[in-house]
């Protein structure tokens, strides 16, 4: 009892070298938490990747091949640059993107091409 | 017939502009100060745009709390209520029957609940994919650390040159938290440690925050190579919904066992988190972020600004947290800054130790600062994504200084 209360008198008239003890204390337990929890972060990661490999892996059922109809290959209007593929990306989202660009580059969209729009997640 | 003048008198005597003047010598003119102070405070949240959200309410609830008769907070409430020897020792109930609207607000810090709830709405809105993705990122988020401890040692390092101008462990714990740059956590901690600085130590975070872009960039420039600050960074992997939904409750057990004192902080931050991330509780995520974190910040803001009582915040000792404050900042900048130089020195460059400065938490300012200088030095460059990993990792990181501080001092 008298220990924690001269402990505690200690604490709240610290002195420099206690203070130096307990910051440095401190910044290590930071560090060894954080660290900790890196190492159980990237073990997470390895077990959901490795589902996620699994899964692809794994055969699609088979059903029963059906006639697919034959791609419809549009002309192209004259002019074009191409299709754009668009990524998880919405058209809306993509003509809104398309749209910044050509405005901060100050350029009209007809002199721009634009490959393809992919989400980065 | 009813005596006019006696009621005029009456008016008079009841004003707070009697009240001013008759005790202007005896601390009348500090409150005359502080409600200068809360203009200025004004004037820099809504003119200047320092944090406004929290600013306006703070240097309200200053102005408020300063008016002479006005009755909105009660001081002498508060240190009976801390008073072992006080009959209102720990009574809330003492404080809801003699209290102001102040006091009541008050009773949501002095509780930890408003900073949780905060956290909360931190949490919904924060995404710890990049984090997820990159978990490198967190020996970022414990490198920036670095200015809790300076400022907490510089703190009682001042008693050496006066006894007036240095402060206690627990204070100086309270006081090095600002370098966290982390507001709920900084209010959380000293409203345990050091409740008498808790107006000036949020004011400091808060408008330190702010000026995050104008601290940051010299030091950044300062630490670093123009051939480091140009570095692109490789996009990182695609993290999984699963991964984001397993996270926080894995932080949550791990860091609450390791430092039992954050878990109401980390508790609700990952709570926030687990909203978002489900895709099933969308209407709890979006309260949290909104209508609950919009309430909550008034309602601290003004408290906390209720705090800023003339007797306690005219001292010397403020002068000294507006200096230790800027000097964590400073500090907390240049430990994420080298841990960013020696990663990018451990991985052959890859790693732009830009990413590093983010690491102060300060979500998501201070990875803004970072995508900006990388940018200055590279226009191609796009660090914002690998900057919120340190950033995020920041916040953990705080919450964890600011638990092992709580289980010493508390």
């Amino acid at each position: 009892m008298l220990f924690l209360a001269s402990q505690a008198a200690d604490l709240e008239n610290i002195s420099l070298l206690n203070a130096g003890i307990v910051a440095v204390l401190g910044y290590a337990l930071v560090f060894v938490g954080l660290i900790a929890l890196m190492v159980v972060v990237i073990a997470l990661g390895k077990v959901f990747s490795r589902k996620e490999k699994k899964s692809r892996q794994a055969p699609a059922p088979v059903e029963p091949a059906a006639e697919a109809p034959a791609p419809v290959v549009s002309d192209a209007a004259p002019g074009t640059a191409g299709q754009l593929k668009l990524y998880d990306t919405p058209p809306k989202t993509a003509a809104m993107i398309m749209a910044i660009v050509a405005d901060t580059t100050g350029k009209p969209l007809n002199e721009l091409r634009f490959i393809s729009i992919k989400e980065v997640k | 017939m009813i005596d006019i003048g006696q009621i005029l008198l009456d008016l008079w005597n009841d004003s707070g502009f009697a009240a001013l003047a008759a005790g202007f010598g005896e601390g009348g003119w500090q409150n005359l100060v502080m409600i200068v102070i809360a203009c200025v405070l004004l004037y820099l949240g809504i003119v200047k745009q320092f944090e406004p959200l929290l600013m306006v309410g703070i240097a309200f609830g200053c102005l408020l709390t300063n008016l002479p008769n006005a009755g909105l907070y009660h001081q002498e409430l508060w240190d009976a209520f801390m008073d072992p020897d006080s009959p209102a020792f720990h009574s809330y109930g003492a404080i809801l029957r003699d209290g102001g609207l102040l006091d009541i607000f008050y009773i949501g810090v002095k509780t930890s609940l408003y900073p949780c709830l905060i956290f909360m709405g931190v949490g919904a809105m924060t995404d710890f994919g990049p984090l997820l993705s990159n978990p490198k990122s967190l020996l970022l988020g414990a490198a920036a650390q670095l200015g809790v401890f300076a400022a907490f040692f510089g703190a009682v390092a001042l008693n050496l040159i006066s006894p007036e101008l240095g402060f206690t462990g627990p204070e100086a714990a309270a006081i090095g938290i600002i370098g966290g740059a982390d507001g709920p956590t900084a209010i959380f901690l000293t409203t345990k440690l050091a409740p008498h600085l808790l107006g000036a130590i949020a004011v400091a975070a808060y408008s330190y925050m702010a000026l995050i872009p104008l601290i940051q960039p010299p030091i950044m420039n300062l630490l670093s190579t123009p051939e480091q600050r140009k570095i692109k960074m490789v996009q990182t992997r695609q993290v999984t919904r699963a991964e984001k939904i397993v996270f926080p409750i894995l932080v949550t057990v791990f860091v609450a066992l390791l430092l039992p004192d954050t878990a109401p902080l980390i508790g609700c931050l990952m709570l926030g988190n687990l909203f978002k991330e489900t895709g099933l509780t969308g209407r709890l995520s979006d309260t949290v972020q909104n209508a609950l974190m919009n309430t909550v910040t008034i309602l601290l803001s003004t408290a906390v600004g209720a705090t800023m009582v003339g007797t306690n915040f005219l001292t010397v000792q403020t002068l000294s947290i507006v200096v230790l404050g800027v000097v964590a900042f400073g500090l907390s900048t240049a430990g994420g800054m080298l841990g960013g130089v020696v990663m990018c020195k451990l991985t052959g460059g890859k790693v732009n130790p830009l990413i590093g400065s983010a690491g102060v938490s300060a979500v998501p300012m201070a990875a803004r600062v970072s995508n900006l200088q990388g940018q200055k030095n590279n226009p191609s460059n796009f660090l914002l994504m690998h900057a919120m990993g340190p950033n995020v990792a920041g916040v953990i990181g705080s919450a964890i200084a600011a638990g092992f501080l709580l289980s010493v001092f508390g």
